[in-house]
C-alpha cells in the first residue's frame, strides 16, 4: 500500500489533538504571568530549582510505561525508602554529602525489596495495574506509618530527641534536614544573570537520562518494550515476560528512592507522615502535562512537563489572588488542574485503546469482505 | 456401611472447606479478629453495651453510602471508586436546603430533594464517561471524584451563599470546611423511634431508613430491569446477544449509584451532627469500598447481604480496635490498622484470578 500523506490542515489537527494538554497549559501560563506580576529572573530562579528538584522523580516513571504497566502510582514506595533512609541518616548525624549517599544507598535495597513487593502484586492484576499500584501505594503507606510511628525508637533504634516523639518510640512529624539543605546543589553551581544553577545536581539528572537512553537499547531494555507492545507475544519469543515486568518496577522504585533523596535534600524539611502522600499524583501530573501519555513518554515530556506543570504550581496562587480576590483559590485550582490533566490522560488512553481495538475489527472485516469477493 | 460414613464425612469436610474457600482467608481473619475484640473488650473496662452502641451507630451512618456500591458491581462497572461525584450531588442538596431555610426533619426532606436532580446530571454525565472507558472504569472513575471534589472546592468558596450558620462570618462568602446542623437535620433519622435500653440505644430511625432502601434496591435487582443488569455484569457480549441495551442498563446503575451516594452522605452527616465540605469528601471512597469487599463481595458480585455482614465487620473493626487497644497495652495503633486493612482488602479482591475476566 502506498503511504497517502495525510493534508496540511489535518496535519496540524492531528498535531493539536496529540499535545492538547502542553497547548493548554501554555495558554494557561500565558493568561496567568502578566497577571501575576512576578519578575521574570524570581520565575526562572524558581522553575530551575523546582526543575533540579522534581526531574528525577519524574523520570523514575519513565521505565513501567515502556514495560506497558501503565503510570507507576506505586513510585510512592521508593519515596517512602527515601524518607526511611533519611531518617536513619539524620539519627545518625551524617550530614552534608556524605549524609547524602548514604540514604541514597541505603534506600536502595528498602526500595528494590518494596518494588519487587509491588511488581508480584502487579503480575496478579495484570491488566488494572495503574488502580492496583495506586492501592498499593495507600496500602504501604500503612504500613510505613506501623514502622516509623511505632517501630522506629522501640525496635529499630533513634537516638537523638529532637527526632523522636517525647513518648520514648515514633517519629516526630517533621524532621530536620537542615544540614543536608542544598548540599548537593551547592558543591558546583554558577550564577546566571541572578539565576543559580545547581549544575552537579543537573548533571545527574542528565547523566540519568543517558542512562534511559543507553537502557533502551539493551536486551533487558528491548524485552521490556516488547513485553509493553503484547504480552503474549513476547512470551512465545521467549521473554521472561513476569520477571521483565518484576525488574521494570525495581528499577523504577529503586529510582524514585534517589530522585527522593535529590527532593528533600532540596527542600531541606521532611513531612514525615506526608511528604511522600502527593508526590506521585504531582509526578504524575507534570508527565502528563509534558504531552506523555499512559503507553508512551520521552524524556523531553518529562522536562517539557517539569516546566510547564511547576510554572503553573508558582502562578496559580497569585493569579487566583488577583483574579477571585482569594489566594486559597488558586491553591484549589491547582490541585483541581493536576487531577483534571490526569483525569484527561488516562480518558484519552482508553478510548484510544478502544478505538484500535475497533479499528482492528474493521480491518478485519474489510480483509474478509476483500476475500468474499474474490 | 463404614464406607458410607466415611463418604459422608468427606463430603461434608469438603463442604464445610468450600464453603470456608468461599468466605475468603482474610473475611475470616478480620471476623475473627472482631470476635476476639468483643471478648477482649470487658476486660479492658469497656461497656460490652456502650460497644455496642457504638457499632450500631456507626452502621446506620455508613450503611446506605457502602449499599452505593451495589448497582455498579452489578453491572460490571466496577467498584464506584468515583463514590465522591456522588457525595457532592448530596453536599449540594445539604447546603441548599439550609441556605433556603428549612430546619428539622423538612431540612433533610428537602436536601434529599434538591440533591436529586444533581445526582441524576452528574450520574448521567458520569456513567456516559464510564460508557466510553470500559475496561478503565475503576482507575478513572478515583480521578473523575477527585477533579470533582477539586473543582468543588473552589466552588464552595465562590458559590453566594449567605447563611451565617454556614458561611465564613468575616468575609460573607465561601462556606466553612466543617459546620454543626444540630439545628437542621442533625439525628433526624436516628431520633426516629429511639429505642433505649440501659446502655444501648438503637437508632431506629436510621436503620429503617437503610431498611427501606436496601429492600427497595432487593426488589430492584428482580425485577425485569435488575436482571437484565446482573446479565450485563456477568457477560456484556451475550447480554447484547439478548437484546439488552448494554450502555443503557450501565447509565441506569451509575445513576443509581450517584444518587444513593448522596442520600448515602446526608443520612452520614445526620448521624455524625457536621457537614464537612472541601477535602473531606476525596477519601470518602475507600472506606466504602473495603467495607463492601470485606463483606464476601468481589468486583462483579454484590448482594445487601455483603453491604450487612460488611459494614458491620468494618464499622465494627474501626469502633472496637482503639478502644480494646487503647484499654490493653495503652498503644492506639488502630488508626494504621484501619488503612493497612481496609487497603489490603481491596486489594485482596484487585488480585484474584477469576475476577479479572472483562
Amino acid at each position: 500500500m502506498n503511504e497517502n500523506k495525510p493534508s496540511a490542515s489535518k496535519r496540524a489537527l492531528n498535531f493539536l489533538g496529540n499535545n492538547a494538554v502542553p497547548i493548554m497549559f501554555i495558554i494557561i501560563i500565558a493568561i496567568c504571568i502578566p497577571i501575576a506580576g512576578f519578575s521574570p529572573t524570581f520565575l526562572l530562579n524558581e522553575i530551575v530549582t523546582r526543575l533540579s528538584r522534581n526531574a528525577f522523580l519524574i523520570l523514575s516513571l519513565l521505565i513501567p510505561i515502556m514495560a506497558g504497566m501503565g503510570l507507576n502510582f506505586g513510585m510512592t514506595l521508593g519515596a517512602m525508602a527515601a524518607e526511611i533512609a533519611l531518617i536513619l541518616t539524620s539519627d545518625w548525624q551524617i550530614w552534608g554529602i556524605p549524609g547524602i549517599v548514604l540514604a541514597m544507598i541505603m534506600s536502595i535495597p528498602i526500595s528494590a525489596l518494596l518494588g519487587l513487593i509491588c511488581g508480584r502484586i502487579l503480575n496478579a492484576a495484570k491488566g488494572r495495574e495503574m488502580i492496583t499500584s495506586y492501592i498499593i501505594s495507600f496500602f504501604m503507606n500503612g504500613v510505613y506509618q506501623l514502622v516509623v510511628l511505632y517501630m522506629m525508637g522501640s525496635i529499630i533504634p533513634i537516638v537523638h530527641t529532637n527526632i523522636k516523639l517525647p513518648r520514648g518510640y515514633g517519629v516526630r512529624a517533621s524532621v530536620d534536614l537542615t544540614r543536608i539543605r542544598k548540599c548537593l546543589d551547592n558543591v558546583w553551581s554558577i550564577n546566571i544573570a541572578g539565576v543559580k544553577v545547581p549544575l552537579l545536581t543537573l548533571l545527574i539528572i542528565a547523566l540519568m537520562c543517558l542512562v534511559i537512553v543507553w537502557f533502551r537499547r539493551t536486551k533487558l531494555g528491548q524485552d521490556m518494550r516488547a513485553v509493553g507492545q503484547d504480552m503474549d507475544v513476547a512470551r512465545a519469543a521467549g521473554i521472561d515476560v513476569e520477571g521483565t515486568r518484576i525488574i521494570s518496577i525495581v528499577i523504577s522504585t529503586v529510582l524514585a528512592g534517589i530522585g527522593m533523596v535529590i527532593y528533600l535534600q532540596n527542600m531541606g524539611d521532611m513531612a514525615t507522615y506526608s511528604s511522600h502522600s502527593q508526590i506521585g499524583m504531582f509526578c504524575i501530573a507534570a508527565l502528563l502535562v509534558g504531552g506523555a501519555s499512559v503507553d508512551r513518554a520521552s524524556i523531553g515530556n518529562v522536562f517539557l512537563g517539569v516546566i510547564l506543570f511547576h510554572t503553573m504550581f508558582i502562578l496559580a496562587p497569585s493569579a487566583g489572588a488577583v483574579i477571585a480576590g482569594n489566594e486559597v483559590i488558586g491553591e484549589y485550582f491547582r490541585v483541581f488542574v493536576s487531577y483534571g490533566v490526569i483525569t484527561v490522560a488516562l480518558v484519552m488512553y482508553e478510548t484510544k485503546k478502544r478505538r484500535a481495538k475497533a479499528g482492528m475489527g474493521a480491518q478485519l472485516a474489510a480483509a474478509q469482505q476483500e476475500g468474499d469477493k474474490r | 456401611m463404614s464406607e458410607y460414613i466415611n463418604e459422608s464425612n468427606r463430603t461434608l469436610l469438603d463442604r464445610v472447606k468450600g464453603k470456608l474457600k468461599e468466605f475468603g482467608l482474610p473475611r475470616l481473619i478480620i471476623t475473627a479478629f472482631l470476635l476476639l475484640m468483643f471478648i477482649i473488650a470487658p476486660f479492658t473496662g469497656a461497656n460490652f453495651w456502650t460497644q455496642i452502641t457504638n457499632v450500631i451507630n456507626r452502621f446506620s451512618w455508613n450503611a446506605v453510602l457502602v449499599l452505593a456500591m451495589v448497582p455498579m458491581v452489578h453491572s460490571g462497572c466496577g467498584l464506584n471508586f468515583g463514590l465522591p461525584v456522588g457525595i457532592i450531588a448530596g453536599l449540594l442538596g445539604a447546603t441548599l436546603s439550609i441556605e433556603w431555610g428549612f430546619t428539622g426533619p423538612m431540612s433533610f426532606v428537602m436536601a434529599i430533594l434538591i440533591a436529586t436532580p444533581f445526582a441524576l446530571v452528574f450520574g448521567l454525565a458520569y456513567g456516559w464517561l464510564l460508557n466510553k472507558i470500559k475496561g478503565g472504569e475503576m482507575m478513572i472513575a478515583t480521578y473523575v471524584g477527585f477533579s470533582v471534589v477539586s473543582f468543588f472546592c473552589m466552588m464552595w468558596l465562590v458559590l453566594p451563599y449567605k447563611k451565617p450558620d454556614m458561611a465564613w462570618g468575616f468575609e460573607g462568602t465561601g462556606l466553612r470546611t466543617t459546620f454543626p446542623i444540630d439545628k437542621y437535620y442533625g439525628g433526624v433519622l436516628a431520633n426516629f423511634l429511639r429505642i433505649q435500653i440501659g446502655r444501648l440505644v438503637i437508632p431506629t430511625g436510621a436503620l429503617l431508613f437503610f431498611a427501606l432502601l436496601a429492600l427497595a434496591m432487593w426488589a430492584f435487582l428482580h425485577t425485569k430491569t435488575g436482571t437484565a443488569m446482573t446479565a450485563v455484569g456477568s457477560n456484556a457480549t451475550f447480554a447484547r446477544a439478548a437484546g439488552i441495551n448494554v450502555d443503557r442498563i450501565r447509565m441506569l446503575s451509575v445513576v443509581m449509584s450517584t444518587w444513593l451516594a448522596a442520600v448515602g452522605i446526608l443520612v452520614y452527616e445526620q448521624g455524625f451532627g457536621f457537614v464537612q465540605l472541601y477535602n473531606a469528601p476525596f477519601y470518602m471512597a475507600l472506606p466504602a469500598v473495603s467495607a463492601i469487599l470485606i463483606g464476601g463481595a468481589s468486583a462483579n458480585k454484590a448482594s445487601i447481604t455483603n453491604v450487612i455482614i460488611g459494614t458491620i465487620l468494618f464499622q465494627g473493626m474501626v469502633t472496637m480496635t482503639p478502644t480494646v487497644m487503647n484499654g490493653l497495652i495503652n498503644l492506639d495503633i488502630s488508626e494504621v490498622l484501619r488503612v493497612i486493612v481496609s487497603n489490603g482488602m481491596i486489594l485482596y479482591a484487585l488480585t484474584r484470578k477469576s475476577e479479572a475476566v472483562r
